[in-house]
């Protein structure tokens, strides 16, 4: 490098930052300035692509790391402690020894840091080295080189089932259309291929593209972290712009699929790709108890202060009853003593260094320790891992797992959380003529069967190994075998996703309506090409986003994740690296199975499979999968076709219309072909999609009819945002017939909803060339615009949309997911409220409400739907009312109030409004269930927030969307539903799971055992460092308050960091109060961790208590036996050492409610440890520790039967009442715990019919609700109903008398 | 099977540890199963203290304050004069033979040897025999570690500044015949501070080791002269010195000085008669309300006289029995059904 004056360095660097930060970024090729020096490439500003994830650099490790650890207040805590111990009027033990604490912690920490950043450099090296073909003017073709190579500006080709490594404007692709599949898992989970497709022309030199001629420059937008925008265009040296926004963008560690090669532009490298944006660090939240915590660890510092106090003016006393200076205290050097307060003064401080353990710093390191193995066995629970998405619960907060047990509210999402979200077509309407579709109904119900032998899981723990997921893989993997991979594995578990999304047999097989499908042959053989039946299943076929692929191309599933995560924590380091470790070694072992599809299904589809041997990572060549959309494939017959989908409602009308013959073939942005039942194929140009989106709820077509050439815009979308765009209803313009089939369809949309069924209206538009033109130049100068481009694109949208004519409806079903109302039973048995929130109609809402049992048909349900304030207000306040009455009436003593409430989301807007908020919320608090329909993502989190606040509670939200994202950030707890719906609910959440009922045994069994360890935990932690320090706070009464230690101060500190603390963190995240079969047999048991829960006020005064009397009897058992005797300091404090020891492991002891072979080797082994340390230490220690003298003293007590005997006493002395305590609790309090237990130790048969009695005992206890409550409502007339639709008196009279009719029933 | 582990890559592994299934024991502490351990515990620990208490009993202790605070005590004479070596002795009567072997301590209340800073005056190196802390003392040691004239103190520290040095003579008088009891004063200190812990330097004479050094402030001799009658129990082995050294652990303690020779008339311990014990009053602790005693103890395997733990033993022993009576009643009021 040639030299340069720093000013042009400094220059420089100006003008990249301003690069950097200008708002539009300008970049041209780097061809012509390939070998050039760096200061003359144009792009060099950008950074590379070369990522660094690492905190450190090798030479700065220390004082960063130092300076990053100072940040922690508890190691402030320490220096300061070492600072006091360096100043001589204060030390009490030789400064250097201080040290060592803190030294510890210090070392431990970094140790900890430098082998996560290590493994962090380790994976950036593997991802910066991955390999990557990048074009050189030299070579005139594309060398292969590594991704840290890749800079802005560079052309890259990316090749089948390669990772992307750059952000790539696609230019060209090896697909005639001028199209590249990618699969976004990496980012964001989804399964589902999308379609990119190359910025069109840019690059006409077909068929290989010359990166040289590429000569345009490519404008773009600021990097940042959205991942569905990009904002660009290529600026042609003709100054013609060409738009490019995501659909061009080939993102940074996506996979690409079923394109054999592409070539892409970086405009982005290294960490300004979207996906490096996105990758934010860990989530750290509090958790109630660590909340608690902090309050008591708060209390222990005034404690520590007042015990400091004690020893400062104890020592005052003492100095002034002195009337000369004896000859055992030391004069200062000075010669003179001190004024006894200026020496109290400091010793005060000697008293903190003396007594600092009081504070439990090594607690929130033992917490942490805890955590990670809590989290272990979570992850590592086999029935919270899901068979089908071969994926376990994944655990994304670390230190909120003990609030897994405290949940006292639950908010659900509906869709593809209580439900599949896998969409089943049920019925359908076509011109105001309903088609029930009975058949299919039929073939449903046989496919239920399985399902209606579920069985609770607890039973599933009872039995002995194996356990029925063991047998079931087994089954599965024997089928699997010599089957056709997914479809045999579907049949196990009735309702199984296979690895492409949407493809299950329930949702592909459609048994058409007998009816209907005579009816389409009728049409089809009168040839009226225009018949609205044709309409409205081409509509299906062709409105809509759907990928059509083969079946046979079975895609593995890429789970590297390209970018090392930024981490704080060991163990998301720990799993991410196990994790990136699995996959790797995934890639090898799915090989061999790629191969054997291959040759099994398709061999004439592909390429011989010894290609496909190199796929993964080092995967170089590419492996010829031709792209799909080539529909003249000759083996492309109906049944090998796949519909992959965005949305698994497109899937299920796709293949609806594929049941009566109207096959989608190929989709390529511009053409879609559709096979007619007659077997005729249409291609059909598409001229635009207008993509779904929230505002407009519908998605529309415009496609040019290959016969008539007829610009036709399909259109489907929610009931409400079709119909009011309506024109001239389609039936009079066209048969003749004066029914309203707006009118009829609207009713059967009702009652599809009634049924439960996602309704979706089709309307069809035929658009004139005159207009589409006018239309199209609007379009493209929208979609060309940089400034608001969505805005102006949706309004073309909305402008094209209009005067539709509507074809007809559909029913789809989204199924119940397996075990959801016996998890919802059990929940609210554990005392908790579920509430529903969804976007659904009430109706639908109410219908799955009951489906799920959240809603009991002896429920007294209030449906509140009220157009203005002061309706709501009365209904609240009549409500209120009500339920006050019935709590007063002496008749209803024993029971509670079952109401539930149903509310939409725009009363829900009225009620949460701040003068309502406190009567809403004393309603709700009565309410047993709570559905909230029509609400958006904002009002989700704003009711969680509402309640998580006004009623301080502990919440949990769950849902599977990105609607959910918000509710999920909003409650105590977050857990996404990795499902169909994509991924960002997964990674907003604290916990993600792949089922609903997954939910009963987190929280039922861990959330309960997380909880109580912890809580158990901590208080034993308090307990301890109290119980030990107080045996030198209690030697200062005989010391003269001088800050004396009795015991070696090596052992002190042996005495925390080996012999008492791998106990406590074993208890932790070991000990078992109830086994998983009975919390999930009695959710009751769950109640306990709720509200204060375990860990009160009460429990942790009562163990500090018992420290102080137990540290009392350590101490003065031995003091009365030696007092007046000859005894020697560090004599003396050996056998309270030794007895402090077994008094704080049997006080564990009796805390450990289960013992495992790793309790009593830890528990042995802890006292193992204790003797051999320290009588190693004494018999090497002669003159190591000056003021202290270990040496042979604990041989020479080992030698004395006095030792054993003070031992004795004092262990059973001081555990003597908690024994008694916890013998007399167990046997005279029988706690609903104590009754589990001695259930749990019947065998199962008797277990289970104790189990049985308990609960029928609470069905009984419960007076059944029918009689107070109005009969059970299968559908939506029965229950009370509140809406009103306008402020009739006599109306709300009515349902006040009709409450009051029910009361007094 | 190849196939099987890539189908499901991510199931955790069913193992009994890691689904938390591994067999344990949930004891559950109930009245019913807590009886015969209350029991035996109770018995066990009633017959422990049967025999600590016995044993206590069995010893005899003799303890003479010889302080002088009141004026009918022999020395209150010399605890009211500042002279050296003051003389004063103590008589006292044994009407029965105290039991060997016994065991003669001298004793001080009052006094702090665990104040902390007084523990750490100290050199242990310096007393290890290391020379090169001999001229250069510890800064532990200060302000005792120089002289006024800067000459290094060897012991340094305030331990051994602040020495006992009364000495005793014990004589028997029965018959008018006045016998000297011969005191043992040999392995009164800690084997392993005598052979190990404390050492001197390996040179002879012992008094060249100490050139350019001065003796601590309070000694009346230097360290290597301290037992002018055995020369191997000089320096810092002295047995004294070795027993003073190690600090008591509590303010009122007792400090063992001599055993008593068991030879000739004294094979059984202390005949009946009169004694008397001739004090060498030096060491003043009237000015902190310390007092000095005289202690003569025989020992058993339990050490000395110590009644406490075995009353303890006798009570908490008791107090089991009772639990277990409780927890009997308690066990028939409320069984849980389901308990044989």
């Amino acid at each position: 490098m040639t030299w340069r004056s720093p000013l042009a360095l400094v220059r420089d660097a100006l003008r990249g930052q301003r690069a950097r930060e200008n708002e539009l970024r300008s970049l041209e090729s780097n061809l012509p300035y390939e070998g050039l020096e760096k200061g003359k490439q144009p792009n060099r500003y950008f950074p590379s692509n070369a990522i660094k994830t690492t905190k450190y650099s090798l030479l700065f490790f220390i004082p960063m790391n130092l300076y990053e650890q100072f940040h922690r207040l508890a190691n402030l805590y320490f220096v300061g402690l070492v600072i006091l111990n360096f100043i001589p009027e204060v030390n009490a033990f030789q400064p250097e020894i201080a040290l060592i604490p803190i030294c510890v912690i210090l070392s431990l920490t970094a140790m900890k840091d430098a082998w996560e950043d290590f493994r962090r450099y380790q994976s950036d090296r593997k991802l910066n080295n991955m390999p990557c073909f990048i074009y050189s003017r030299k070579a005139k073709q594309f060398v292969e080189r590594h991704w840290k190579d890749v800079r802005v500006g560079d052309f890259v080709k990316v090749v089948c089932n390669e990772i992307i490594p750059a952000d790539l404007l696609l230019l060209y692709t090896s697909d005639p259309n001028g199209v590249c599949h990618i699969e976004t898992a990496n980012l964001d989970g989804e399964t589902n291929l999308k379609q990119r497709t190359a910025v069109s022309g840019v690059c006409n030199t077909h068929p290989e593209f010359e990166p040289e001629s590429f000569n345009g420059i490519v404008v773009c937008e600021k990097p940042n972290n959205n991942l569905n925008h990009f904002k660009g265009y290529v600026e042609k040296p003709d100054k013609q712009k060409v738009g490019a926004g995501i659909e061009s963008l080939l993102l940074r560690g996506c996979t690409v699929r079923n394109t054999d090669h592409a070539v892409g532009f970086v405009v982005y490298a290294g960490r300004e790709t979207k996906s490096m944006l996105n990758n934010s660090g860990p989530r750290y939240k509090r958790s109630k108890l660590e909340r608690r915590l902090n309050i008591d660890v708060l209390f222990c510092v005034i404690l520590l202060f007042t015990m400091c106090l004690i020893g400062a003016l104890g020592h005052y006393l003492w100095l002034n009853a002195m009337p000369v200076v004896p000859p055992y205290l030391v004069p200062p050097t000075s010669g003179h003593l001190y004024r006894p307060s200026l020496t109290s003064f400091y010793m005060f401080f000697t008293m903190i260094i003396l007594l600092q353990i009081l504070i439990p710093i090594s607690l929130y390191v033992s917490i942490e320790l805890v955590k990670i193995g809590q989290i272990f066995f979570i992850t590592n629970d086999i029935d919270l891992y899901d068979e089908e998405t071969d994926s376990r619960i994944q655990c994304k907060a670390l230190n909120i797992t003990e609030d897994l047990g405290q949940i006292e509210y639950i908010f659900s999402d509906k869709t593809g959380t209580l439900t599949e979200n896998k969409m089943v077509f049920r019925r359908c309407s076509i011109m105001g003529t309903e088609y029930p579709h009975k058949e299919n109904a039929i073939r449903l119900a046989v496919l239920d069967e399985p399902e209606a032998e579920e069985e609770v899981i607890f039973n599933q723990h009872a039995r002995p190994l194996p356990t029925r997921w063991s047998l079931d893989s087994e089954e599965a993997n024997a089928e699997d075998t010599h089957g056709h991979g997914s479809r045999r594995r579907s049949k196990v578990t009735g309702n199984a996703q296979s690895d492409v999304a949407f493809s299950s047999p329930l949702e592909t097989e459609v048994v058409p309506d007998g009816k209907l499908f005579q009816k389409i042959s009728g049409s089809l053989s009168h040839s009226q090409k225009t018949d609205a039946y044709l309409d409205f299943f081409l509509a299906l076929a062709i409105c809509n986003t759907v990928v059509v692929s083969m079946a046979t191309t079975k895609r593995r599933r890429v789970s590297v994740s390209p970018q090392a995560k930024h981490t704080n924590t060991p163990l998301e380091t720990l799993s991410s690296l196990m994790r990136n470790a699995g996959s790797i070694f995934k890639f090898c072992k799915r090989n061999p199975k790629r191969h054997r599809t291959f040759t099994e299904d398709s061999e004439e589809n592909f390429q011989p499979s010894g290609q496909t041997e190199e796929v993964g990572i080092t995967a170089l060549r590419p492996c010829s999968l031709h792209p799909p959309s080539l529909s003249d494939e000759p083996a492309l017959t109906s049944d090998n076709l796949r519909y992959e989908a965005e949305s698994p409602d497109e899937a299920a009308l796709v293949y609806a219309a594929k049941a009566y013959g109207f096959n989608l073939l190929s989709r390529t942005p511009d053409s879609v072909s559709v096979r007619l039942p007659s077997g005729e194929v249409l291609d059909f140009e598409v001229l635009d999609t207008l993509t779904f989106d929230s505002n407009r709820k519908r998605m529309s077509v415009l496609v040019r009819h290959p016969i008539t050439k007829e610009y036709i815009l399909y259109t489907k979308g929610a009931d409400f945002a079709i119909m009011e765009l309506l024109g001239t209803p389609y039936a009079e313009h066209f048969s003749g017939n004066k029914k309203n089939i707006a009118t009829v369809t609207q009713r059967h949309l009702d009652c599809y909803a009634k049924e439960g069924l996602r309704t979706l209206c089709i309307a069809k538009k035929v658009v004139s060339e005159a207009v589409y033109k006018h239309w199209s130049v609007d379009r493209k100068n929208a979609m060309a615009a940089i400034e608001n481009r969505e805005r102006l694109v949706m309004d073309t949208a909305v402008q094209l949309e209009k005067n539709l004519t509507l074809l007809g409806a559909t029913g789809i079903e989204d199924r119940l997911q397996e075990n959801v109302p016996d998890t919802i039973q059990a929940l609210r048995e554990a005392g908790i409220k579920v509430w529903v929130l969804t976007g659904d109609k009430p109706e639908t809402a109410v219908n799955i409400g009951y489906a799920c049992g959240l809603l009991e048909d002896e429920d007294l349900v209030i449906n509140m739907g009220c157009k203005d304030k002061l309706t709501c207000t009365n209904i609240l306040d009549c409500t209120l009312e009500e339920v006050r009455r019935y709590n007063a009436d002496p008749r209803n003593v024993d029971t509670t109030l079952n109401m539930s409430l149903v509310i939409d989301g725009l009363t829900l807007e009225k009620a949460l409004s701040p003068d309502l908020l406190d009567r809403f919320v004393a309603l709700v608090k009565h309410c047993r269930a709570v559905l909230c329909c029509r609400v958006t993502p904002l009002q989700k989190s704003r009711v969680v927030k509402v309640i998580r606040e006004k009623l301080k509670v502990m919440t949990l939200a769950v849902g599977d969307g990105a609607n959910d994202v918000n509710m999920i950030q909003a409650a105590d707890i977050g857990i996404g539903i990795s499902g169909q719906e994509g991924m960002q609910a997964a990674m907003a959440s604290d916990f993600a799971i792949s089922r609903f009922k997954h939910l009963k045994k987190l929280l039922l069994v861990h959330g309960h055992w997380c909880y109580t360890r912890l809580a158990n935990m901590i208080i034993y932690f308090f307990y301890k460092n109290v119980a030990y320090v107080n045996l030198l706070f209690w030697y200062q009464f005989f010391c003269g308050f001088s800050a004396t230690a009795m015991i070696d101060y090596w052992l002190m500190i042996f005495f925390n960091l080996f012999f008492t603390s791998v106990p406590p963190i074993m208890f932790g995240v070991m000990d078992k109060d109830i086994s998983a079969e009975m919390l999930l047999g009695v959710p009751e048991l769950y109640k306990t961790g709720q509200g204060e829960g375990d860990y009160r006020f009460t429990t942790f005064w009562v163990s500090i208590l018992d420290a102080f009397y137990q540290s009392l009897v350590c101490f003065f058992v031995p003091y009365f036996v030696y007092q007046d005797s000859d005894i020697d300091m560090f004599t003396f404090g050996t056998p309270m050492n030794t007895s402090a020891l077994f008094i704080i492991l049997m006080h564990l002891s009796i805390e450990i409610k289960s013992w495992t072979v790793v309790h009593w080797i830890i528990m042995l082994g802890s006292v193992a440890l204790y003797f051999i340390v320290t009588l190693a230490y004494s018999a090497v220690c002669v003159t190591c520790n000056p003021p202290s003298n270990p040496y042979w003293i604990l041989q020479s007590q080992m030698e004395d039967p006095m030792f054993y005997l003070i031992c004795i006493l004092s262990t059973v002395v001081a555990l003597l009442p908690r024994y008694i305590f916890h013998v007399l609790q167990n046997s005279i309090a029988l706690s609903p715990f104590i009754q589990a237990k001695h259930l749990d130790r019947k065998d199962p048969s008797i277990r289970e019919e104790w189990m049985k009695e308990l609960r029928s005992y609470r069905g009984g206890g419960q007076v059944k609700r029918s009689r107070l409550s109005t009969p059970p409502s299968p559908t939506l007339e029965t229950p009370v109903d509140f809406i009103h639709e306008s402020l009739a008196v006599a109306d709300i009279m009515g349902d006040d008398f009709t409450l009051n009719a029910i009361a007094k029933n | 099977m190849v196939k099987q582990e890539s189908e499901s890559a991510n199931r955790p592994d069913n193992t009994a540890f890691t689904q938390q299934r591994l067999p344990a024991w949930q004891p559950i502490l109930s009245a019913g199963i807590v009886i015969p351990g209350f029991v035996l515990i109770g018995l066990a620990f009633i017959g422990i203290g049967v025999a600590l208490f016995v044993t206590s009993k069995s010893i005899q202790e003799l303890e003479f304050d010889y302080t002088g605070y009141s004026n009918e005590s022999p020395c209150s004479s010399c605890a009211q004069s500042v002279v050296a070596n003051c003389k004063c002795s103590l008589n006292f009567t044994l009407t029965t033979l105290l039991q060997g072997p016994v065991f003669f301590y001298y004793g001080l209340s009052n006094y702090f040897q665990n104040y902390r800073r007084y523990g750490a005056s100290k050199d242990d190196n310096q007393l290890y025999g290391d020379l090169s802390y001999f001229t250069s003392p510890s800064s532990s040691c200060s302000p005792y570690d120089y002289d006024s004239s800067k000459k290094p103190i060897v012991p340094c520290g305030s331990i051994a500044n602040s020495m006992f040095n009364d000495t005793f003579t014990l004589t028997w008088t029965v018959n008018g015949k006045t016998n000297n009891v011969s005191l043992d004063g040999k392995g009164i200190a800690w084997w392993t501070d005598y052979n190990v812990k404390y050492r001197n330097p390996n040179v002879t004479p012992l008094k060249n080791a100490f050139n350019g050094t001065v003796k601590p402030i309070n000694w009346a001799k230097p360290a290597y002269e301290l037992d002018a009658s055995d020369p191997s129990n000089n320096g810092f082995v002295n047995q004294d010195f070795l027993v003073w050294m190690r600090r008591a652990a509590l303010p009122n303690f007792r400090k063992l000085y001599r055993r008593i020779d068991a030879s000739g008339d004294y094979k059984n311990g202390l005949p009946a008669g009169n004694y008397t014990v001739d004090i060498t009053y030096n060491y003043p602790v009237r000015a902190f309300n310390g007092v000095k005693k005289i202690v003569f103890s025989n020992v058993s395997w339990m050490g000395g006289r110590n009644e406490f733990l075995g009353i303890a033993y006798l009570v908490i022993g008791s107090l089991c029995v009772v639990m277990s009576v409780v927890m009997l009643i308690v066990y028939a009021k409320f069984k849980f059904p389901d308990e044989e």
